[in-house]
């Protein structure tokens, strides 16, 4: 049994972040999680890390530099660990939701850097280094994101499960200039699903935020 | 809008939901979402084969796993108290017997929760799920529904009880049919299909002592919940908490306390600890129930002049080894339609699966499918229109209970509903239509469901500072409940909503039944209606007291209260605040609990909701790809409560119907007795890009027999007939008849 309380990080966080060159490393501790031959020991020697290049970490706990909502985290998780488990079973930040795990719902989808992305798909030891926008980070304190504010005035869900999900797309789909006509929305929201059938209603809102010509 | 004459106008702006913040902001807490120190985690691991037993389950190299706390099957099971004790050998339980987790060694369906792993992470438990080792002797299974039709029988539940519904029926002159001028018969089937909430059902169990339980779990029912933990774990009732505030959707998935809600509930008492456990979206196919493959035979018969003389409807489902589920698929034919000449069977098979469950529309979207698809054949055959079909044999009092409707507007549905969808455009010969080099056709359907009133107790109080708190156990699984009750109680006591606060999905609230069968509004909203009334009258009764008071002279019927103000009559300026009489009593809260239900009115009308929907669908004549592009649908479901969320409500059963219609179906592999289509890639619910802009028109006319808000049930009618609409209009458009749903490609190329 291991202990799953975070470990004592002896390195200082700084609050810069390392450069996005995590992949090569990431690649060879995934060589070890899948159980090759590699014990801890000389893993951690392979994977010395580079004192800017992270994550490190052992087969059990790797450690990395994420910043969620605009605040600057240092964490040290299990590499098998997906981005969507840390945000909801480590980080409390259960706005994000598991519809299917694989990929195929968009209950999942956050923001990482800018990008819509389905969190589900990505473990999190990948995203060192990266901006993770979620949810609860899409409002500006007390005030809605437009997107918020017009999913409520159209009724753009029900049970309100696949909702961050939908409004997460719904905010970059905007952004990404696939927002010009309703057919056009209804092909980029696609990978959201509803199974409460707020399809109509979600389109509705996107086209207000986007004809509102609000900055979504 | 030139048409605005055409339909009730919404009488006031809707109120927005009250959890619309929490929705849109991620706060809205699920059941899996519950933060505890300590949690442990856990993986179900179930049955790789149909039918047999298991032989061995070796669960050393998994106990061995970092971070696993155990490893739980029925080898060493703690044990649910209420289960009787095992025989050795094993014997398999009688037809009638729920499904027990982790007793014996016996397989029942693939699928079949046979061990749990609990860890201290997800990922430990995950990982060492895949290092049990499970050895099954296995036994020849039977899930070939249509292979096995001819086994089929009567319920032996329905065989003992001579009051069934589901018992044969035959009303009028047998002979009608044969002798009928025009005849007409055909099958329908209806393959599985799974409900799929988006949230997947999950759980945390807490032992909070010994003897006492709280679990955060998903269902559509606290109280039901609560009851059958309680009983399964021996326990006072009062000593098992269900919390379930926000619901991630489930139609029908929730009714029922399912296996692995228990097998959490045993996993925590083991390793001592608060446990959670998330079916993943594969286990949502066998864990949770589905609508049950179905197969349908009508057989009609006719004036030349389009008067139904008989009808004929047998239905077979599909069910477990273990239990039996029935659900209504017959039991509309019999109240639909003005015809003196009606029979029903309905027959069960036993397969080696698991338990079907109520899907939305139970039974009826079911039956309906059949019947509304017979009558638009019906029409062709007569060479009549399909909805002058249903006018000529509307139905003015009930056949069956030869009683009058409580209410029934359903010729204003076909008149709304027609007019907006523009039906007298519809060309009468199929193929007939056609825009951009599509096949364009029109359809449409009748919709009615039941009338459910259950008890239901709400408690209304009204604290000093004019804020208004009501309870009741009931639940929101996605309809918006705390907002129409939010709404009946504004204007009941006068109060704006925002001053309101609404509590649910909590079993030590007051009692109210599930979520199911559209039953909360017609039964929660007239606790609400009545407690609020009773708070009132109890506040302007404290109010009249006040020395010198101006209510102490006026009439009841003319007090007019707004804000919380109360104004003795209309034209009064001066007013009494509640907050002045709380305070001038010296009260810090002034509350009332009522109990409402259904009266003699049950035994003297017969309630029902009715609706309609006309469908528009586009096919391609080269790849038989059919797109749905535009629907209209009418409820008359009594007084409308929110008109923002009823819609939303009608919306989503009109999706939910064009995925049956369209694409939904569960496809088992009968060499091994399970399904292939085990995810969203495969098991195909409709997006985004499937869906059109849906026009959603109500009569909004209470009901006055009913209740006293006046207000029936939306939930179930919403869906009811839909996939009948969108067939019909497959068939106009091509000119084919597609008997067997879904209605994909193969069918029409
Ligand atoms: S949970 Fe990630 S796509 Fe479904
Ligand atoms: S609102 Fe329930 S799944 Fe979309």
């Amino acid at each position: 049994m291991t202990d799953e309380k975070p470990d004592d990080l002896t390195q200082p966080d700084d609050g810069t972040f390392f450069e996005q060159s995590d992949r090569r490393l990431f690649l060879k501790q995934s060589l070890a999680v899948a159980g090759l031959t590699l014990s801890p020991l000389s893993f951690l020697k392979t994977a010395e890390p580079d004192a800017d290049e992270a994550p490190f970490g052992n087969a059990e706990k790797v450690s990395f530099n994420l910043s969620i909502n605009g605040k600057k985290h240092r964490l040290s998780t299990d590499p098998r660990t997906t981005l969507l488990d840390l945000l909801r079973e480590q980080l409390g930040l259960t706005g994000t939701k598991k519809g299917c795990d694989f990929g195929q719902c968009g209950a999942c989808t956050v923001h990482v850097d800018g990008q819509r992305v389905l969190a589900c798909l990505s473990f999190a030891v990948m995203q060192n280094g990266r901006k993770i926008t979620t949810i609860e980070g899409l409002a500006k304190g007390d005030r809605l994101h437009p997107m918020q504010e017009a999913f409520i005035k159209h009724d753009g869900f029900q049970c309100g499960y696949c909702t961050p999900g939908q409004l997460m797309s719904a905010v970059s789909c905007v952004r990404e200039g696939r927002a010009n006509s309703e057919a056009d929305i209804q092909e980029y929201m696609s990978g959201n699903l509803c199974r409460c059938g707020a399809y109509p209603n979600i389109v509705k809102a996107i086209l207000d935020v986007k004809t509102g010509g609000q900055n979504a | 809008m030139a048409n605005a004459h055409l339909r009730p106008a919404e009488p006031e702006p809707s109120l927005n939901r009250v959890d619309g913040r929490l929705k849109v902001t991620g706060a809205a807490t699920y059941s899996a979402e519950y933060p505890f120190d300590n949690l442990a985690h856990a993986v179900l691991i179930t049955s790789t084969i149909a039918k047999g037993r298991i032989a061995n389950i070796n669960a050393k190299p998994a106990e061995a796993a970092p971070g696993v706390l155990a490893v739980i099957s029925h080898k060493n099971t703690p044990g649910v108290p209420a289960y009787p004790p095992v025989k050795q050998p094993a014997e398999r339980a009688p037809i009638g017997t729920a499904f027990r987790v982790f007793y014996d060694e016996l397989i029942y369906f693939s699928g079949q929760p046979v061990a749990m792993v609990v860890a201290q992470t997800l990922e430990q438990a995950q990982h060492a799920a895949s290092l049990v080792e499970i050895d099954y002797q296995t036994e020849t299974h039977q899930t070939d529904f249509v292979a096995n039709r001819s086994t089929a029988a009567i319920a032996v539940n329905v065989q003992r009880n001579k009051t069934s519904p589901f018992q044969d029926y035959d009303r009028g002159d047998p002979d009608a049919l044969p002798s009928a001028e025009v005849k007409l018969e055909a099958t329908y089937t209806i393959p599985t299909q799974h409900h799929q909430p988006l949230e997947p059902h999950a759980i945390i169990a807490v032992w909070e002592a010994d003897d006492k339980l709280t679990v955060y779990d998903k269902n559509q029912g606290v109280k039901s919940a609560q009851g059958n933990l309680a009983q399964a774990f021996k326990l006072p009732r009062e000593q098992v908490k269900v919390n379930a505030q926000f619901i991630g959707g489930a139609f029908g998935s929730g009714i029922r306390v399912w296996p692995h809600t228990v097998a959490a509930v045993l996993a925590a008492k083991q390793v001592k600890r608060p446990v959670k456990l998330v079916l993943g979206r594969e286990l949502m196919f066998t864990s949770v129930g589905y609508r049950p493959f179905t197969v349908q035979k009508i057989a009609m018969g006719a004036t030349k002049t389009g008067i139904l003389t008989a009808i004929t409807h047998e239905g077979t489902g599909q069910t477990s080894a273990y239990e039996e589920h029935l659900e209504r698929t017959i039991l509309a034919t019999r109240a639909m339609y003005a015809c003196l000449n009606v029979s029903t069977r309905y027959r069960l098979l036993n397969l080696d699966v698991n338990t079907p469950t109520w899907m939305r529309g139970p039974g009826d979207a079911t039956g309906m499918f059949a019947l509304e698809s017979a009558l638009d054949e019906l029409a062709f055959a007569l060479q009549l229109d399909p909805l002058e079909l249903r006018l000529r044999n509307h139905a003015d009092a009930d056949p069956e209970r030869n009683l009058p409707w409580s209410a029934k507007s359903l010729k204003e549905c076909y008149r709304i509903g027609a007019e907006e969808f523009g039906w007298k455009n519809r060309k009468p010969e199929p193929r007939s239509m056609q825009a951009d080099g599509l096949l364009v056709g029109y359809g449409m359907a009748s919709s009615l469901y039941g009338f459910h009133r259950h008890p239901s107790k709400a408690k209304a109080v009204m604290q000093a500072d004019g804020s208004v708190v009501i309870q009741s156990a009931t639940m929101d699984i996605g309809p918006g409940t705390g907002t129409a009750m939010t709404q009946i109680a504004a204007r009941i006591l006068g109060v704006s909503p925002k001053k309101i606060r609404f509590d649910l999905g909590d079993s030590s609230l007051p009692d109210a039944p599930g979520q199911n069968g559209s039953a909360t509004i017609p039964s929660v909203g007239s606790a609400v209606h009545d407690a609020c009334k009773a708070l009132k009258n109890k506040l302007l009764i404290l109010g009249a007291s006040m020395p010198g008071s101006i209510l102490s002279s006026a009439w009841p019927d003319e007090i007019v209260i707004k804000n919380g103000r109360i104004y003795p009559n209309a034209e009064s300026r001066s007013s009494v605040l509640y907050t002045d009489i709380l305070k001038y009593h010296k009260l810090p809260q002034v509350e009332m609990t009522e109990e409402s239900k259904s009266g003699p009115e049950r035994d003297q009308y017969s309630m029902y909701s009715f609706g309609c929907h006309f469908v528009e669908v586009h096919v391609s004549p080269v790849t038989g790809e059919v797109r749905v592009k535009r629907v209209v649908t009418c409820a008359d479901v009594g007084k409308i409560i929110n008109y923002k969320t009823a819609r939303s409500q009608s919306i989503g059963g009109v999706v939910g119907g064009i995925g049956m219609a369209l694409m939904e179906e569960s496809v088992m592999d009968h060499r091994y007795g399970r399904y292939v289509t085990s995810d969203f890639a495969s098991y195909h619910i409709p997006v985004h890009a499937d869906i059109p802009q849906i026009e959603v028109f109500f009569v909004d006319q209470p009901d006055v027999h009913v209740n006293p808000i006046g207000a029936k049930g939306l939930g179930e009618i919403a869906i009811v007939g839909v996939a009948a609409a969108v067939a019909n209009a497959v068939f106009h458009a091509t000119g084919k008849r597609v008997r067997e749903l879904p209605i994909t490609v193969d069918k029409l190329v």
